[in-house]
């Protein structure tokens, strides 16, 4: 990069730093400590769009949507005080899920820190816990090199967030200015070194197994290693089940994809953890929803731990080999390393589990008899009108756990949902985030009327932008999860969970949305179909049965193979 | 056994960063970890800062968030001992009233059995200090308290490891001298 000698504001080196890193995309909110930045977006607005949330909270998720499809980092903005704590929860859910993202706020000006300044808040102090890294900028000069680093540490190794709070006067403050892309930071090493030695060791584990199993997470996806991992499963014929997060990393008809892990997860899957003698982890952490119990978690198998990040080693689930480094370089020499085969028996024993549930519970749900319309058969038409194709974005709750169990998917990076932090009212955000990352692909998102009120307001940043996302709601008047809970464990005593709604059509009209709702079993193929034909943003509210359940589950503090059934 | 808890220090090398305090006491408080002393300072690498941190916790505990502690991306590495594997020392001040020390000749032996030393004589108060382990400062504490006094303030615990952390090797700089 050249020297650009005359001198330029700090708010220009941010955008100009910006640019550098290609970031074409903002979502963000201004306000006064952040107008001198927002000022020089106007000037460079043919090469950065910005998209006005309707709180900043909605730029989070939209970004965290935009990276998950798009594997970019999303960058967000937004102004002092109010603005940056809008920011926590997405930034937190971004921490959990391992979603790169910057965040650039505007700080009050640095002789006025800590005088309780109209509009200051310790923000540096506040996202501390759930930010990779942060760092509060009060010299212009300083804005360059610190950008660099952002977008470094935010995308490299365990991706994450990272927060930059500049203040006011190093907006204005002149400076010379040079950009320099940071490729490292010496006390920080993103990928740690693999060991040859442990990948002979796991794949010495793995010619000896009689009935092998892997749990991938959303490593497979981060580490871009979806085709590394489907060589590894072909050859091996292991079967393989997926975290929440790795959904979509292997495609839903693909033989040895044999379900969900976890609280909702599949029958067999869940069982079949405890009777396996090799358990094989690839990107995932073992989070307490996956293993249940962890006392009683595959305590007979040998386990394989595969992870770019050495503090998850260990840290819930004790590892016999523990295979660090980036999968995409550690996945294929253990396919080299390893027999062919195919488990055949074992892997029938996972059909079989299947069977069961699909007569004791998918069946009922897909194919329901009853009068209520079920949140299963809603996405069954889904996934018949978009054949696997879409982009799939979910909330929290009953409808993200149905929504993953039943939803179709045949390429990567097709499933969004807030996994680690469980953030309702991330979706229809979200939703915006990954249209805008995929603008090619269709993007259903499925919400509950719970989450859907939550960040209801982005509907005015869809409208705005006119972006052609799908609208799903699934209501059932009720917060389904925590009722579904008070049902089972508090005797019904349905707490604060009973919702009077508003009309979802009307206020989707109000944003001159097209909207429909659906209350009736047979008209629910043709909405499906016209909301997915349509080009434009569409709204579709479905009347679900007050008391569909979701099963199978583990109860809490339960082992993974009590998993119930009803 | 899992929950068995012990006293471990912590040695973390980091970068000087403002905030980094912040984000390593974080880890401790998000797992309800108390911190019994904490002190910082320059390493024997330039421009390299060392904490010495000390906690009462099971050794499950501590393997993981000397994990965490490294995870954070100003900390160049993280490690953590028994006091076994340590050489550890604390500094103690004790201000009495100097009217005490000629009015009770006690002090006097008190003072020179103690091996402590007197930092400064003034006519109303003298400082005395001591270094060495816990139970070496909280004995004079206990044997001076009865007379009185003025204040009392124990530094955090510094350690150096017994065997070598190797950080110039992490840092790719020359080996440990």
């Amino acid at each position: 990069m050249k020297n650009i000698n005359n001198k330029i504001s700090g708010a220009e080196a941010v955008i100009r730093s910006l640019i550098e890193e290609n970031v074409d995309l903002i979502y963000g909110y201004p306000g006064g400590a952040i107008m001198p930045i927002y000022d020089e977006l106007y000037k460079f607005q043919e090469k950065i769009n910005h998209v006005l949330t309707r709180h900043e909270q909605g730029a989070t998720h939209a970004a965290q949507g935009f990276s998950r499809v798009s594997g970019k980092v999303g960058v967000v903005m937004a102004t002092s005080g109010p603005g940056a704590t809008n920011l926590v929860t997405g930034i937190a859910d971004a921490q959990i899920d391992s979603t790169p993202m910057v965040c650039i706020t505007g700080q009050v000006a640095s002789h006025l820190l800590g005088s309780d300044a109209f509009q200051e808040t310790d923000i540096i102090g506040i996202s501390t816990p759930v930010t990779k890294w942060n760092c509060q900028v009060t010299k212009a000069k300083d804005i360059p090199k610190i950008l660099a680093k952002a977008f470094y540490i935010a995308k490299s190794g365990r991706p994450g967030p990272v927060l930059i709070d500049i203040t006011k006067d190093a907006q204005f403050e002149l400076m010379d200015y040079k950009y320099e892309k940071c490729h490292s930071v010496r006390s920080y090493k993103p990928v740690p070194d693999y060991s040859i030695e442990q990948i002979k060791n796991a794949s010495k584990l793995i010619n000896e197994a009689k009935k092998p199993f892997i749990v991938f997470g959303q490593g497979v996806i981060l580490g871009d290693a979806e085709n590394e991992f489907k060589d590894l499963i072909e050859k091996t014929g292991i079967p393989s089940a997926w975290t929440i997060l790795g959904l979509s990393a292997l495609p839903t008809d693909h033989y040895l994809n044999v379900g969900m892990v976890g609280m909702h997860g599949n029958y067999g899957p869940n069982v079949l953890t405890n009777e396996c003698d090799l358990l094989i982890a690839i990107g995932m952490r073992f989070d307490d929803r996956v293993t249940g119990n962890l006392e009683s978690y595959a305590k007979q198998a040998k386990i394989i731990h595969m992870e770019i990040d050495p503090a998850e080693i260990d840290k819930n689930v004790e590892s016999d080999v523990a295979v660090l480094g980036n999968i995409k370089d550690t996945i294929p020499l253990l396919s080299s390393m390893v027999n062919k085969n195919s488990h055949k028996e074992w892997l029938e024993k996972f059909n079989n589990f299947y069977d069961i549930e699909f007569k004791k519970v998918i069946n009922d749900e897909i194919n329901p008899t009853k009068e209520g319309l079920t949140m299963a058969e809603v996405i069954k038409e889904i996934n018949n009108s978009t054949k696997g194709d879409a982009i799939i974005v979910t909330d929290v709750g009953q409808h993200q756990m149905v929504t993953c169990r039943y939803a179709k998917f045949n390429k990567s990076k097709s499933n969004v949902t807030s996994g680690g932090l469980g953030t309702m009212g991330f979706a229809l955000p979200a939703a915006l985030g990954a249209k805008m990352g995929a603008p090619e692909r269709e993007v259903v998102a499925v919400i509950g009327d719970g989450g859907y009120q939550m960040t209801i307001q982005e509907l005015g940043t869809i409208f705005q932008t006119g972006s052609a996302v799908k609208i799903v709601v699934l209501n059932n008047n009720f917060l389904g999860m925590v009722r579904q809970w008070q049902e089972m464990f508090f005797d019904k005593r349905y707490a604060s969970t009973e919702l009077v709604n508003p009309d979802f059509v009307t206020i989707a009209k109000g944003y001159y949305i097209e909207a429909e709702k659906v209350s009736e079993r047979k008209k629910l193929k043709n909405a499906v179909n016209k909301m997915i034909k349509s080009k434009k943003p569409y709204f579709l509210e479905v009347t679900i049965e007050k008391e569909n359940n979701v099963f199978p589950m583990i109860p809490t503090g339960a082992s993974v193979s009590e998993i119930r059934l009803e | 056994m899992k929950d068995l808890k012990t006293t471990f220090t912590v040695s973390i090398y980091t970068e000087n960063n403002l905030g980094l305090l912040n984000r390593i006491s974080a880890i401790f408080l998000k797992r309800h970890i108390n911190i019994d002393s904490l002190t910082t300072s320059q390493s024997e690498i330039k421009d390299i800062f060392r904490f010495v941190i000390v906690v009462n916790a099971s050794e499950f505990m501590i393997k993981r968030l000397v994990k965490q502690i490294e995870k954070q991306i100003e900390v160049i590495a993280s490690f953590y001992h028994t006091d076994d594997q340590t050489i550890f020392l604390e500094t103690a001040l004790y201000k009495v009233k100097s009217k005490s020390l000629f009015d009770e000749k006690h002090i006097q032996k008190i003072i020179k059995n103690s091996q402590a030393n007197i930092v400064t004589v003034s006519p109303n108060y003298f400082v005395i200090e001591k270094t060495g382990w816990r139970e070496d400062t909280e004995k004079l504490y206990n044997e001076l308290e009865p007379y009185g006094l003025l204040q009392f303030v124990r530094s955090g615990r510094i350690s150096v490891s017994k065997e070598p952390m190797n950080i110039s090797n992490i840092l790719g700089l020359n080996s440990d001298k």
